[in-house]
This record gives C-alpha cells, sequence and structure tokens, in this order.
C-alpha cells in the first residue's frame, strides 16, 4: 500500500474519532442542563406527578448512556428525533420531526454559504496573490490597510452599513431575506445578496491576508532564489516554483476561512432574518429546544470537522516528500 | 590589513554585534519609528482606556436611567437620542465602554492563565500530559467556538460570570497551542538543556528560561484573542444571549435600537444610531489590530521587501 | 588548475564594487571597494571569514543582490558589459545560461515539487541551449562525470529522495549543464562530511576542468580552497587583504593576517602522560526510540587529560556526550566517575555529581538564554552550587570574566551584544564558574572563524593546565584535535573504531574506516586532492 494512503486512512480514523468525541461533549452538556425540558414545557403546570408522566414518555428518565446510544444510532439512521416545541401538555403532540425542521433550512444556508463562497475564494486568492508580488507598492499598503480594517469589524456592524446604503437610503436590495422552498434561482440570488454580500466581506480579508502571508514565506525559500539565478521569469517563478508549493497552504487557507464562513452564518441569518440553520439554532437556544440544539451543533461542527480534515488531506496529497517515498 | 595578528584580543573582537541601548532608549527609539497605524491605533487604545476609568465622571447620565421619551431624536439634551425605553444612549454609550471592554479583558486574561500555564506545562513535560492536553484541545476546537459558547450559554444560562468562563475556557484552546508551539521552539535550546544538566527545577525553567522569549509572540497573541473575544461577547449579545439589560453592552445596543436603521431616508442621525455602537467596537478591534501588526512586524525581524 | 598554464582573456572585472546592507536600522558597508580579474577557465577562490563580505561579492559577480543589499559603486564588467548597469529582464538572460550558481544547501535549494533531471536542463531548455531531449541526455552524460550512481536514472528522483552529497553534485550538474562561462560555487561543500567532500571536490574540480570553465569558490577553508583555485584572494572586512596564485599564497603569503591563517593549522599540544582514570564507560548502549545508536561503546578517560571523540554526523559522538551527562540513560553498560558509579538518570544523581560535571556547546548563540545578562548566566551556578551571593558572587564573577580574557565591563551585556567568540568564552566561564572536574565540549570551535578557534584553544589549554581541568572534546575537525589532544576515540556508526594517544593513533596502519577519515581531511598542499585520487584510483584498481 502507498504509504500516502495509510496517512490519509490514519486521519480519517482521526477525523471519526473526534467527531464521536463532539457528539459526545454536545450530549453531555445538554444532559447537564438543570431542570429538562419536562420541567420547562409545564411550566406553572407543573405538579410532581406531570413532570414525572412526561419524562418517561420523552424517555428522558433512563440512564445518560442508554440515552447517549438511542441518540446516536437514530442519528446514524438519518432520524435527529423530535423537535420539543409544538408539544402541548400530554396528549396534543403537535411537534415536528427535527430532520424537517433542519433540513430546508441547511439547504438555505448551504445556498447562502456557497454564494458568499464563490464570490469570496477567486477574489480573496488573486487580491492575495497580486499583493504578495507586488509587495510594498501603493497598492499592497492599501489593501493591507484597508483589510487589516475589515477584519476588525464586527459581522453585524458590515450587515448594517449594507443594509444602511443599499436599503434603507438607496433601495436596492431587500433588508429582510424572504426566501422559501418555492423561491426560484434568479430570485433566490436576489433576496440573499445582502447576506452574502455581508459574509464575503467578512472571509475576505481574512482569506487575501493569509494567502498572501502563504505565498511571502513561500518566495523566501532558497529554492526561488537558486530559480531566479537560474533565469527564471517572474512568471516562471510563480507558476512553476511556487505555486506547486503553495498548494497546500493555500488549501488549508480556503478551508479554514469556509470554516469560519459557517459560524459568521449565524450573525448574519439573524440580521438579515434569513431562515437557514444559524437562526434555527439561536432560536432554539432561546427556547431549550434540546433535539434542535444538539442537531444544529453537530452540523456545525461535522462541517467544520470535515472542512479541516479536506485541508489535511489535500495538504499530504500535494507534499512532494509524501507523494514520493523515498 | 594592518592588523597584526599578535594583536588580537577577546576584548576587541568584533563582529555582527548590535548596539547597546537601555530599555527605554529602545522603545522611544521604536515609537518614533512606528509608523501612522500604529500611533493612530495607540491613541485610540489609550482614549478606550480613560472612557473604561472615568465612565460616571465623563457620562451625562446614568447608566440605567430612563427619561420620558423613548426613541428621542439627537439633541443637546440628549447627543445621540434615547433608546427603546427612553435611556440615554450617549451615557450608553460611555459605560459600554467600560462593560464590554472589561468583560473582554477579563476574559482575555482569564484565558491565557489557563491556556499559557497548561501550554507551557505541556511543551516541558511532552509526556502523557502533553498527549491528554493536545488531544483535548484537538476535540474542543473541533465545535466552532461561537456555536459551543451558544450550547453552553443556554444551559448555564447568561450571566457575566459564565459568559467570562465560558469564553475563557473555549479560547484558552487557542492559547494553549500557541503557548505549547512556541515554547516547544524554545524547550529544544541548548540553554534550556544546560539549566536542566545544572539541576535546575522545573519551575525556575518555567519562569527564567522559557518565559522571557516566548512574551514577544505571547503579547502580540493576547492583541488578537482580545480582538476575538470582544467580537465573540458581542455577537453573542448581539444575538440576545451575552450581557444582559439593564448593563450597558454595545452588542445588545445594536439589536436593541436596529429597526431606527430603516428611519435613516427620512432622519439621517437616526439611522446611524444603531451603528454607533457598532462602529465603536470596530474602531477598538482596528486600533488593536494596527498596533499588534506594527509590533508583530517588528519583533519578528521580517523584512519582506523584494 | 594551479599547474594549468593557459589562460584567456578577460572574462570578468570587477572594479572598485561597494555593497551595502541594510540591518539595525541602518545601511552598514559590506563590500568596501574591491577589485577583481577573472580570466576565461580560471578559478578564483575567494575565501575570508565570517562577516568578510565573500558571498556577497560573489553573487554580485554575476550582478545578482540579496534582499536588503545594495550596489552603491563601481562596475562589474562581464564581457563588456556592466552588469551593475544591465536591466532585471537582461541580467536573466545571462543567469541559467552564461553564468550559473551552486548554492551551498542543495537539499533547500532544489524545488521539492519537481524531479531532479527537470530542475537540471530547465535553464538549458529554457535559452535554448539544446533541445530538450539532448539537455536530458546532456544531463545524464554529466551525472555520470560526476561519479553519480546509476546516472540514467537518478534524474528521476526528487530532492528529497538523494543524499546531501549527491544532491550537492546533481548542482553542480545543473550550473554545467548550460555550459556556463562562469560558475559562481558558494560554499558547496561546507555543509558535508569530510568523507564525502572529497568526492564532491574531486568530482566538481574535474568537470570545471573538463570544459574549462571560468569559476569563483568561495569558502572560509584554505585547504579546501587550494584543492580548487588556480588564483587565491583573501577578504577581511569586506576589503582585499592579498591575492596571489594558489602556490605562491601558500608558500609564501604576505600579509600578517593571511599568515595568521596559516598559523592555526600549526598549533599543536604536546601530548600529557596518562595519569589514573577519571570517567570510563563500560559497554555502553544507548537509543533514540527504537533506533539504537551506540554499540557497546568503552571509553577510558584519563584525568588532567584531554580525550577528542572524532567521527561524522551519525558516528555517535554527541550521543555518547549525551549519555555521560545523564540526559540519554543508557540501556546497558555502566559510567564511573572518580571510582564510584554515576547514575544513569540525570534525575537521579547528585547536584555534587551534577557540578563536577560541566558542558560546553557547539551553539553558544542558543547555550545562552538571550534575555539574561552575562552577570545571570555567569551567576547562576555561583549561586546554585555553591551558595554565592551579594558581593562575593559579584567579585567571584569578575574574576571569572577575566580568566576567560574578558573584564568587568561586559557584566551588563546581553548575548546579542557579543561577538561569535566572546559568546563561547562566557560559556567557559559558565562551566567554569561550577569549578568542575570534567569538560564536555561539544565541537565548541567548529561554529568559530579560524582566528577566533585559535583563541578558544588556547584559552581551554591555559585552563587546563592552571585548574587540571579534565576534557572530552567532541568534535569532526582533525585539525583541532592535533591541536588540542592527548587521547584520540574515532567513532563510526555508534562504535569505537579506535582509541589510544594521539601519537599512536595518526601513525599508520589504521582500520580502515579511521585511514578513510584521516586521509580525507583536505591538507594545505594544492597538489594533495590530485595524489589522493590517484592513489585512491590505483588501491581501487589493485583491489579489483
Amino acid at each position: 500500500m502507498h504509504p500516502i494512503i495509510a496517512i490519509i486512512l490514519n486521519r480519517l480514523v482521526l477525523g471519526i474519532v473526534t467527531l464521536f468525541m463532539v457528539s459526545l461533549i454536545i450530549f453531555i452538556s445538554i444532559q447537564m442542563l438543570p431542570g429538562d425540558f419536562a420541567e420547562a414545557i409545564l411550566a406553572r403546570a407543573a405538579t410532581e406527578e406531570t413532570v414525572a408522566a412526561l419524562r418517561k414518555e420523552l424517555g428522558l428518565d433512563r440512564h445518560p448512556v442508554l440515552l447517549y446510544f438511542d441518540w446516536i444510532t437514530a442519528l446514524m439512521s438519518g432520524d435527529l428525533g423530535n423537535s420539543y416545541t409544538g408539544r402541548g401538555v400530554i396528549g396534543a403532540d403537535e411537534s415536528r420531526a427535527v430532520f424537517d425542521l433542519v433540513a430546508p433550512r441547511l439547504k438555505n444556508t448551504l445556498f447562502l454559504a456557497s454564494f458568499a463562497a464563490i464570490i469570496a475564494v477567486p477574489l480573496s486568492l488573486f487580491l492575495g496573490i497580486t499583493t504578495a508580488l507586488y509587495r510594498n507598492s501603493a497598492y499592497d499598503r492599501i489593501m493591507n490597510m484597508s483589510t487589516l480594517t475589515t477584519i476588525s469589524f464586527p459581522e453585524f456592524f458590515i450587515a448594517y452599513i449594507l443594509i444602511l446604503f443599499l436599503t434603507s437610503l438607496f433601495p436596492i436590495f431587500p433588508s429582510l431575506a424572504n426566501v422559501d422552498a418555492d423561491t426560484e434561482f434568479f430570485e433566490r440570488l436576489y433576496w440573499s445578496a445582502l447576506p452574502a454580500l455581508t459574509l464575503t466581506l467578512v472571509i475576505l480579508a481574512h482569506m487575501m491576508r493569509m494567502t498572501r502571508a502563504a505565498i511571502i514565506n513561500l518566495l523566501a525559500s532558497p529554492y526561488i532564489q537558486m530559480a531566479r539565478l537560474s533565469g527564471a521569469t517572474p512568471r516562471e517563478l510563480i507558476l512553476k516554483h511556487a505555486l506547486p508549493n503553495a498548494w497546500a497552504p493555500i488549501v488549508t487557507v480556503i478551508t479554514l476561512n469556509l470554516a469560519n464562513l459557517v459560524v459568521g452564518v449565524v450573525v448574519v441569518e439573524v440580521v438579515f432574518v434569513y431562515p437557514g440553520i444559524g437562526q434555527l439554532m439561536v432560536d432554539a437556544v432561546a427556547s431549550r429546544d434540546i433535539p434542535v440544539v444538539q442537531s444544529c451543533a453537530l452540523i456545525f461542527a461535522m462541517t467544520y470537522i470535515l472542512l479541516n480534515l479536506l485541508a489535511d488531506i489535500i495538504g499530504i496529497v500535494t507534499n512532494p516528500r509524501l507523494l514520493h517515498p523515498k | 590589513m594592518s592588523q597584526e595578528p599578535n594583536t588580537y584580543s577577546a576584548l576587541g573582537e568584533v563582529g555582527a554585534v548590535s548596539e547597546k541601548r537601555s530599555l527605554w532608549q529602545r522603545l522611544m527609539l521604536d515609537l518614533r519609528k512606528a509608523p501612522m497605524t500604529a500611533r493612530f491605533g495607540m491613541i485610540v487604545i489609550l482614549g478606550y482606556i480613560i472612557l473604561a476609568v472615568f465612565a460616571p465622571i465623563l457620562s451625562p447620565y446614568g447608566e440605567a436611567e430612563v427619561f420620558p421619551e423613548p426613541y428621542a431624536a439627537w439633541s443637546a439634551e440628549h447627543v445621540f437620542g434615547t433608546d427603546q425605553i427612553g435611556r440615554d444612549i450617549f451615557s450608553r454609550m460611555i459605560f459600554g465602554a467600560r462593560n464590554t471592554v472589561g468583560i473582554a479583558v477579563a476574559t482575555t486574561l482569564l484565558a491565557f492563565i489557563i491556556g499559557g500555564s497548561l501550554g507551557l506545562a505541556a511543551a516541558i513535560n511532552q509526556s502523557w500530559l502533553d498527549q491528554f492536553l493536545s488531544r483535548a484541545v484537538d476535540v474542543l476546537m473541533a465545535i466552532p467556538s461561537l456555536i459551543f459558547a451558544l450550547v453552553l450559554l443556554s444551559i448555564f444560562g447568561s450571566t457575566v460570570t459564565n459568559l467570562i468562563l465560558i469564553i475563557a475556557v473555549l479560547d484558552s484552546t487557542r492559547v494553549f497551542r500557541l503557548t505549547r508551539a512556541v515554547s516547544l521552539n524554545v524547550v529544544v535550546m541548548d540553554y534550556v538543556e544546560a539549566a536542566r544538566l545544572r539541576g535546575e527545577g522545573l519551575w525556575w525553567i518555567m519562569r527564567r528560561e522559557i518565559l522571557p522569549n516566548i512574551m514577544p509572540p505571547l503579547i502580540a497573541e493576547f492583541g488578537l484573542r482580545f480582538c476575538f473575544v470582544f467580537l465573540t461577547i458581542a455577537a453573542l449579545s448581539f444575538l440576545g444571549v451575552g450581557i444582559q439589560p439593564p448593563t450597558a453592552d454595545w452588542g445588545s445596543m445594536v439589536r436593541e435600537n436596529a429597526s431606527l436603521i430603516m428611519f435613516a431616508q427620512y432622519d439621517i442621525k437616526a439611522g446611524l444610531t444603531p451603528l454607533l455602537p457598532a462602529a465603536a467596537i470596530a474602531l477598538l478591534t482596528v486600533a488593536i489590530n494596527f498596533v499588534v501588526d506594527w509590533f508583530l512586524h517588528k519583533t519578528s525581524g521580517l523584512r519582506d521587501e523584494q | 588548475m594551479s599547474n594549468k598554464t593557459k589562460k584567456g582573456d578577460v572574462l570578468l572585472e570587477i572594479k572598485g564594487l561597494k555593497i551595502q546592507g541594510f540591518s539595525d536600522e541602518k545601511w552598514h558597508d559590506i563590500v568596501k571597494g574591491v577589485d577583481l580579474k577573472l580570466h576565461r577557465g580560471e578559478v578564483l577562490g575567494l575565501i575570508g571569514e565570517s562577516g568578510a563580505g565573500k558571498s556577497t561579492l560573489g553573487l554580485a559577480a554575476m550582478g545578482y543582490t540579496q534582499p536588503g543589499c545594495r550596489i552603491t559603486g563601481g562596475e562589474i564588467l562581464f564581457d563588456g558589459s556592466d552588469l551593475a548597469q544591465l536591466s532585471e529582464s537582461e541580467k536573466r538572460g545571462l543567469w541559467g545560461n552564461r553564468m550559473t550558481y551552486v548554492a551551498q544547501s542543495a537539499a533547500a535549494s532544489f524545488n521539492p515539487a519537481h524531479r531532479l533531471l527537470d530542475q537540471t536542463t530547465a535553464s538549458t531548455i529554457r535559452a535554448k541551449i539544446m533541445p530538450r531531449a539532448e539537455a536530458h541526455s546532456d544531463a545524464k552524460t554529466l551525472y555520470g562525470a560526476l561519479n553519480l550512481p546509476d546516472p540514467d536514472h537518478i534524474g528521476d528522483r526528487y530532492p528529497h529522495q538523494v543524499s546531501g552529497g549527491q544532491l550537492q553534485r546533481v548542482m553542480t550538474a545543473m550550473a554545467m549543464s548550460p555550459r556556463p562561462d562562469l560558475i559562481v560555487f558558494d560554499e558547496p561543500t561546507t555543509a558535508l562530511d569530510v568523507t564525502t567532500q572529497v568526492e564532491v571536490l574531486s568530482s566538481m574540480r574535474a568537470i570545471v576542468e573538463e570544459f574549462n570553465t571560468a569559476a569563483i569558490y568561495i569558502t572560509h577553508d584554505l585547504a579546501v580552497v587550494a584543492q580548487m583555485a588556480d588564483v587565491i584572494k583573501v577578504l577581511r572586512y569586506g576589503e582585499e587583504v592579498e591575492e596571489s596564485s594558489t602556490r605562491v599564497m601558500l608558500s609564501d603569503p604576505k600579509e600578517a593576517y593571511t599568515k595568521s591563517l596559516w598559523s592555526v593549522r600549526a598549533l599543536e599540544k604536546p601530548i600529557q602522560k596518562p595519569s589514573d582514570t577519571l570517567l570510563s564507560l563500560k559497554g555502553i548502549d544507548a537509543s533514540y526510540g527504537t533506533v539504537k545508536v551506540l554499540h557497546q561503546v568503552d571509553i577510558e578517560v584519563p584525568r588532567g587529560s584531554t580525550v577528542a571523540v572524532v567521527g561524522e554526523s551519525g558516528s555517535g559522538k554527541s550521543t555518547t556526550a549525551r549519555v555521560i551527562t545523564g540526559l540519554l540513560p543508557q540501556l546497558a553498560g555502566s559510567i564511573e566517575f572518580n571510582g564510584e558509579a554515576l547514575p544513569k538518570k540525570l534525575s537521579e544523581r547528585s547536584k555534587d555529581q551534577k557540578r563536577r560535571i560541566q558542558m560546553i556547546y557547539q551553539m553558544a548563540d542558543t547555550a545562552m538564554n538571550p534575555r539574561q545578562t552575562v552577570r545571570d548566566i555567569i551567576g547562576r551556578p555561583l549561586e546554585f552550587y555553591l551558595d554565592m551571593r551579594g558581593e562575593k558572587k559579584e567579585a567571584r564573577i569578575v574574576e571569572l570574566l577575566e580568566m576567560i580574557e574578558l573584564d568587568a565591563s561586559f557584566l551588563a551585556r546581553l548575548p546579542g551584544e557579543l561577538s561569535g567568540g566572546q559568546k563561547q568564552r562566557i560559556c567557559i566561564a559558565r562551566a567554569l564558574a561550577a569549578e568542575p572536574e570534567f569538560v564536555i565540549c561539544d565541537e565548541v570551535t567548529s561554529a568559530l572563524d579560524q582566528i577566533v578557534r585559535e583563541g578558544i584553544l588556547k584559552l581551554l589549554l591555559r585552563l587546563q593546565d592552571e585548574l587540571g581541568l579534565t576534557y572530552l572534546f567532541i568534535t569532526h575537525d582533525i585539525s583541532t584535535v592535533k591541536a588540542i589532544a592527548d587521547q584520540v576515540v574515532v567513532m563510526n556508526q555508534g562504535e569505537v573504531v579506535e582509541q589510544g594517544l594521539k601519537t599512536d593513533v595518526f601513525q599508520p596502519p589504521h582500520p580502515e574506516y579511521t585511514n578513510l577519515l584521516l586521509s580525507s581531511v583536505p591538507e594545505m598542499d594544492p597538489d594533495w586532492l590530485t595524489n589522493l585520487t590517484r592513489h585512491r584510483l590505483e588501491t581501487a584498481g589493485n583491489a579489483v
């Protein structure tokens, strides 16, 4: 077996272990909730008997280890459990399956994130590479200062500035992202333009700066000086000498920022009332809807882990030392 | 060359020797050469500190003082108007400096105490402790910290203490990683081995040999971590699960007054009101980033000129 | 070569070249008006110590200045055109075409992402000197001429798949591929072991001679440059000291500085008669993880003498030191010190046992905490072992400083404010502060310039005389051994090959490895390499 396959398998196993640990952490922390959902929904009507009955019905009275295994096996089969909201006092059960709640919103979020990523990734790579090439030029300095500034802005600040200009003062885009399952593609683009623009600005600066740093770091290698002294043109230097070694750092930069994008989505969705998974989670946290919080947290964590795993693997696959072992 | 070989002496030996300067001289020299951005940053940070310390003296009204007119326009009486229940926004902005910045500083400090000491210990110990801590941190960092904070805050409730504890613990993972990495570079140095050979204890090695040499990256990281913590807390408050009313806080002030933004076409001042606390947050983080950027550039000794 | 008589026209002429470098927020002069003339087919050796500006000058000969440097005056006339005035793209047309470069660290100078053959021929193909297929087959011929193993296929490998010595030869092939008029060799063998260095040197010399290429050979090692160059130019502090043909320079140097460089090699210590044993290692085995690095090592160190441990990288000489200090507990065998058994682990040794054995490191830069002053560095062992405080401590520190030929003005300095030799002296003082009986010197002079090295060696000898110290001197440099040792231990691949009095070990007959090692050490004789190569060929011929 090629050693690289062994390394990748190793990373995959590690990723799965991490995922398992994360699910355990999320589960345990939710178990630590002071006063469970049964008390919360029964509120004033709570007597000891009604609480006990509801707990039994929800299966909350069993041993936590059993609860975890139930949860995890159900998860594997795509069953995320039932939401607690919509559930009245015993008998009148109008709760919905978490899966049905999460799935359409996850789709919306993925749409929004891809929208932002498709603009941000090529743009920041272009800016990062050009600033690295023309470093210390006026262009580089201006980019450096403006990205340093935008990095420091909270997401909602960017969002409200955009709203102020593009909605309130000059009504070009809508401030509320009114999308649902039936919205057509181009209409969807229109409605989610502002949230996507906000997200783009949020990750653009980071991604550009990291790309620039990675390229500059690379250009300082002795083999680049050697290539220059062998008469390589600037174009060759970048395309033939720097780029083949730059994939790993650049991909790391991209995936890392996509992971940040996932987090940035939460605030942006709330600002624009975009029906995505971030907003769902914030609502669920407010109403202590445990199955929903669990599922959302797990989805966020999973995306995050997968993206980092991807970065890792691309880094391995593009490393000539590992690709061509002794 | 005329220098006779037998006039050679160790005393007169020259080489690439840096000039001897006192700490103060070096500081002044650095400050004089600091770029505009860094100077601007330092002045802004100083201003925020003054605001935070002297908030009760500087603000015209109390933090939670309610006036009869909600959403009052900007006027001489209420510089930035009043909020949805009639509190003076200008005064709350000033108190916000104290609350938001104070909480963020406390959180960052705590994160550094936890992450820094564990990172240092892991780097020196390099056995089971290192293994255990590093794996634990890997797992904790696999969950985006804002999401994790949301889960934990919903469980433990949004008190200031919980907020500080939760964010500090989550953020200490990053401090741990950095401290461990930079310490590892120092631990392998011969002078640490020399101290070990001499028979020095762990504490002495940590405090005298390693700590002074990892300070520059840690100081820079403190600035960046502070920004991150500050933005996280602001985001949480904005989402309604951070600092709770009636405490004046910039993040929640943005949320409370957000609806005013749609009035911008009628009254631009009203439209700007929710942006003020957001801008206050942004200005401070910009200032810190400018200073840290300059500091990093200076201490890394990197000159990336062609 | 030195015996080569034909000289072509002037290929390169440098007139009054001045170069400045930017550091510590100021521009400093690195090259202060140097003239240089190189004829076609001639090899010029540029030699000097660190800070002499030789590398800067060598690169400037190609019209290249490193980032942070600038040319402030003078001309660099290559075949009539002034490189200092040419544009970047005009120079690019010369680089990798009419002038090529061989860097010090081959491992870092090859692009890890491409195969060696492609890197070897890239500039030749770009400059359209040969079509691709021809360039490739030519490169394979060059690989063969440079004695690389399997010349037809070695080019298919990636840089990390071949050894350092081989890489350096591939880089020479790369430099030769476009058949340049000029090659600049920048310390090409400095990073190599001595036995590898010989092979690389003779390959390089043969090929430069074959194509009658002009070359500038930059090095700090006199014996090496003596083998390579027709003419030697000695530089110091960015200025020329003197220049003459290799034979004249070796036999009759004019300037005092040059003479002093030559004299370092003449330093030789009279042998001390062995007395009772201070330290003995018996049957030591040690390993890093699962890799065994020491096999059954026995070493005897007599009191008051210097035992030099010689070997190449990977021989286990530094590991031996780590075992003695207790940093790496041995797997088997025992250490006796002063007649009593020394515990394996550092933590099991008493404070007094630790005090008696002190260590001095190769890199004084990393051996001292950059944030502590000289006072703290030397004062700590006094405080720690001897419980000295206050004025008593201060007085003792000054005494120690005087012992190492420095004075009280150094007390408040940080290591960054000291020169290389001064740093190593402070390290010696720190070891002496503990009042040890036994000092391990791990390559203490190999990072230093020759004159500074001589000063440190003399100091160590004087201190041994005055304080009755015993040294274990680890080194790869035979001339250092001659200068300081009473006894010699030769190590190879974790085993002791030979040990005994210096005179005995350096006298033939030798075990095979000692022979290889000793014969590979370059000598100050321009014919040394020629004779050695002939001799080795003959022996190999006889063996077949």
